[in-house]
């Protein structure tokens, strides 16, 4: 990856309030069409780092490229490139779904029928009419997204679009997200959801005080975690003993309903399972970004 | 469609669907018109109330000027109670050529009035009865004085406060609420500039105002007020566009340093309120003291009723916008700077 090529160059970026170092030396880089992720605790920096490439905040030192092109001051000749969805949710009072979009679409010169068309891809047609304040938490965010996507931009800032949403609205909208990426956009967003960001994104920079702790693609960091799998069975499936003395176990551990074996080799332990015929009730938990963070800061993930 | 027709347009629709800032904006200053308008509609026309016992040509002189309101009685008793209770501020008993006037003491200026209209009467009818003519002759004509019957007071009054807090709340509120939902931000972020911004809401309050005009005078002009609009009323245009730039600038302060909606219609009220009552909206302040005087001289809107009454009913020309205007300009450049001067995107 380029200089040239990148969509967003990040190098060295420092922001303090007072004391606080809000962003401590971030350095980063995201190619074109790709899905990255900023993930970490509440107060990590996020969304301050996020609030910096779209040219909203002033870094206090350091450089941010966004197409080629500096955000800060205020570059008129980008905004038309960059679609921001802010934290809040940002409407005008007592407009319908359909009003908000054309009117954040008429700031870009869009037309209205144009504008309409992005309730399609947000799953909210059926609601076109329907009052912001009316709308649910997750179709308000869909709103929100489609608001800021209304003008086709490149490269498109979501921050935790998926907060405070039920597991239902969470889905719903990652398929949004997935649309929009298939579109060719980039995408650049932040979340304090692990599991999401391990789903949805190609590549995620962890954070944590200000700091970049780690940053590749969800499976590199999990694999270089080196952290056993665990393989669930059935209670009875498999005695204890014959569990004990399957190749590559490390521990087993068995309670009331079912039997666990931990191992680094998961592939013998399964083939070794299939050919014994005992995958009744099988489950496999690999590590995950929880334990990737729980390594890197030495504490449990609370969001 | 243009960043400035549809940001206007989509304020104008979430205004008009906003019942709480309608209310506000139009029933509420209207409620006023309405209950000074009925308060107020017979001031000035209230005629004195005299109990008649017994009957004379006086009695008939007096009925016939129509400055008296009589009130006739049987007998004195029943007629003396009624002044006792303070009912009616004096009886007249006729026996015969006597005339017996007897007013209540607790209302003097009253008394020495009813005495000195019963004593003209009286003294008429003496000059009549000696069959001399009158050694002095008092004609009287009437003049058009400046004195305005409230409805013509009240409604330049109303409608330039109406304007007032429509422009000051809306300003202020729009400004906190847009900052706090981060909407100025979102906006920031878009290729369309400030003034754009700025002048679409500007519509909409001016918009409003014209609204607020229309409908005031509309209300007052109905036989129940009998507002009589001059023939110069279309100058008050430009007055309510001249006066809602200046109460917008103030409104734009005012949400520069407001944190929260609620802190921002405290601090608009706080200006509003005092300033009406100073500016004499709801009553004329020629009477209040010098410093008074001073205070309201200063203020935008004391300049913006004063253009109100001129045009509207005192059929005054163009030239009676020249002070007004130069004051709410004034005002709008100087205020207006210092609110561009505070202004903040976000919190």
């Amino acid at each position: 990856m380029t200089e040239e090529r990148a969509a967003v160059a990040v190098s060295d970026i420092r922001k303090s309030y007072g004391d606080l170092h809000a962003v401590d030396g971030v350095s980063f880089t995201v190619a074109e069409g790709e899905f990255f992720g900023i993930l970490g605790p509440n107060g990590a920096g996020k969304t301050t780092t996020l609030e910096i490439i779209e040219g909203l905040r002033k870094p206090d030192s350091g450089d941010v490229r966004l197409l080629g092109e500096n955000p800060w001051p205020r570059n008129s000749k980008l905004l038309p490139r960059i679609g921001v969805q802010l934290q809040a949710s940002s409407f005008f009072e007592k407009l319908t779904a359909k009003e908000q979009l054309q009117t954040f679409g008429s700031l870009y010169g869009v037309s209205a029928a144009t504008a309409a068309s992005y309730l399609e891809l947000v799953g909210l047609t059926d609601k076109a009419n329907e009052q912001e304040n009316k709308l649910s938490g997750g179709q308000r965010q869909r709103l929100s997204i489609a608001c800021a996507l209304v003008h086709d931009p490149d490269i498109v800032f979501l921050d935790e679009p998926t907060a405070a949403l039920d597991p239902q609205a969470r889905r719903n909208l990652w398929d949004v997200l997935r649309e929009i990426q298939k579109r060719g956009k980039t995408i650049v967003y932040t979340t304090h959801y692990l599991d999401e960001a391990e789903i949805l994104c190609d590549r995620v920079a962890i954070m944590d005080n200000g700091r970049i702790l780690a940053m590749d693609p969800p499976a590199v960091l999990v694999r270089g975690l080196d952290a056993p799998t665990h393989v669930t069975l059935q209670k009875g499936a498999l005695s204890l003993e014959d569990a004990e003395a399957l190749p590559g176990v490390e521990e087993t551990h068995e309670n009331e309903v079912s039997l666990s074996i931990s191992t680094r080799r998961p592939a013998e332990v399964l083939s070794t399972l299939a050919e014994r015929g005992a995958l009744d009730g099988l489950q496999v938990r690999t590590a995950t970004l929880e334990d990737v963070f729980l390594n890197l800061t030495g504490r449990e993930y609370r969001a | 469609m243009t960043a400035f027709r549809s940001l206007s347009g989509a304020m104008f629709k979430g205004f008009f669907r906003d019942r709480l800032a309608l209310f506000f904006t139009f029933l509420f200053p209207l409620m006023f018109l309405v209950i000074f308008g009925l308060l107020f509609r017979d001031a000035g026309a209230d005629k004195q109330k005299i109990a008649i016992v017994g009957d004379s040509p006086i009695v008939a002189a007096m009925e016939q000027s129509g400055v008296f309101e009589l009130e006739r009685f049987n007998d004195e008793p029943a007629a003396l109670q009624k002044v006792k209770d303070g009912d009616i501020p004096a009886a007249l008993v006729i026996r015969g050529q006597e005339l017996d006037l007897r007013f209540a003491s607790s209302d003097q200026v009253q008394a020495a009035t009813v005495v000195g209209i019963v004593n003209g009467f009286v003294d008429k009818a003496n000059v009549v009865a000696t069959g001399q003519p009158p050694a002095f002759n008092l004609k009287t004509e009437k003049v058009e004085d400046s004195s305005l019957k409230p409805i013509q007071f009240l409604t330049p009054g109303i409608l330039s406060w109406g304007v007032s807090v429509s422009a000051v709340f809306g300003a202020a509120l729009t400004l906190v609420s847009w900052r706090k939902k981060q909407v100025l931000r979102r906006i920031r972020l878009a290729p369309v500039g400030a003034g754009t911004v700025l002048s679409s809401r500007l519509l909409v309050s001016i918009g409003v105002a014209l609204l607020q005009g229309v409908l005031f005078v509309a209300l007052a002009s109905t036989p129940l007020f009998g507002l009589q609009l001059s023939g110069q009323w279309w100058l008050a245009i430009p007055l309510l566009v001249m006066g809602t730039l200046a109460f917008f600038s103030v409104g734009m302060l005012v949400g520069a340093f407001s944190k929260s909606e609620e802190a921002a219609s405290g601090a608009a009220n706080l200006v509003v309120l005092p300033m009406a009552f100073l500016s004499g909206s709801f009553f004329p302040v020629e009477a209040a003291p010098k410093w008074v005087q001073t205070v309201s001289n200063l203020l935008p809107l004391r300049h913006m009723n004063d253009g109100m009454l001129d045009v509207l009913v005192r059929g005054k020309g163009i030239e009676a916008l020249a002070l007004p205007s130069a004051v709410l300009i004034g005002f709008t450049l100087v205020v207006g700077f210092i609110a561009s001067r505070v202004f903040r995107w976000e919190d």
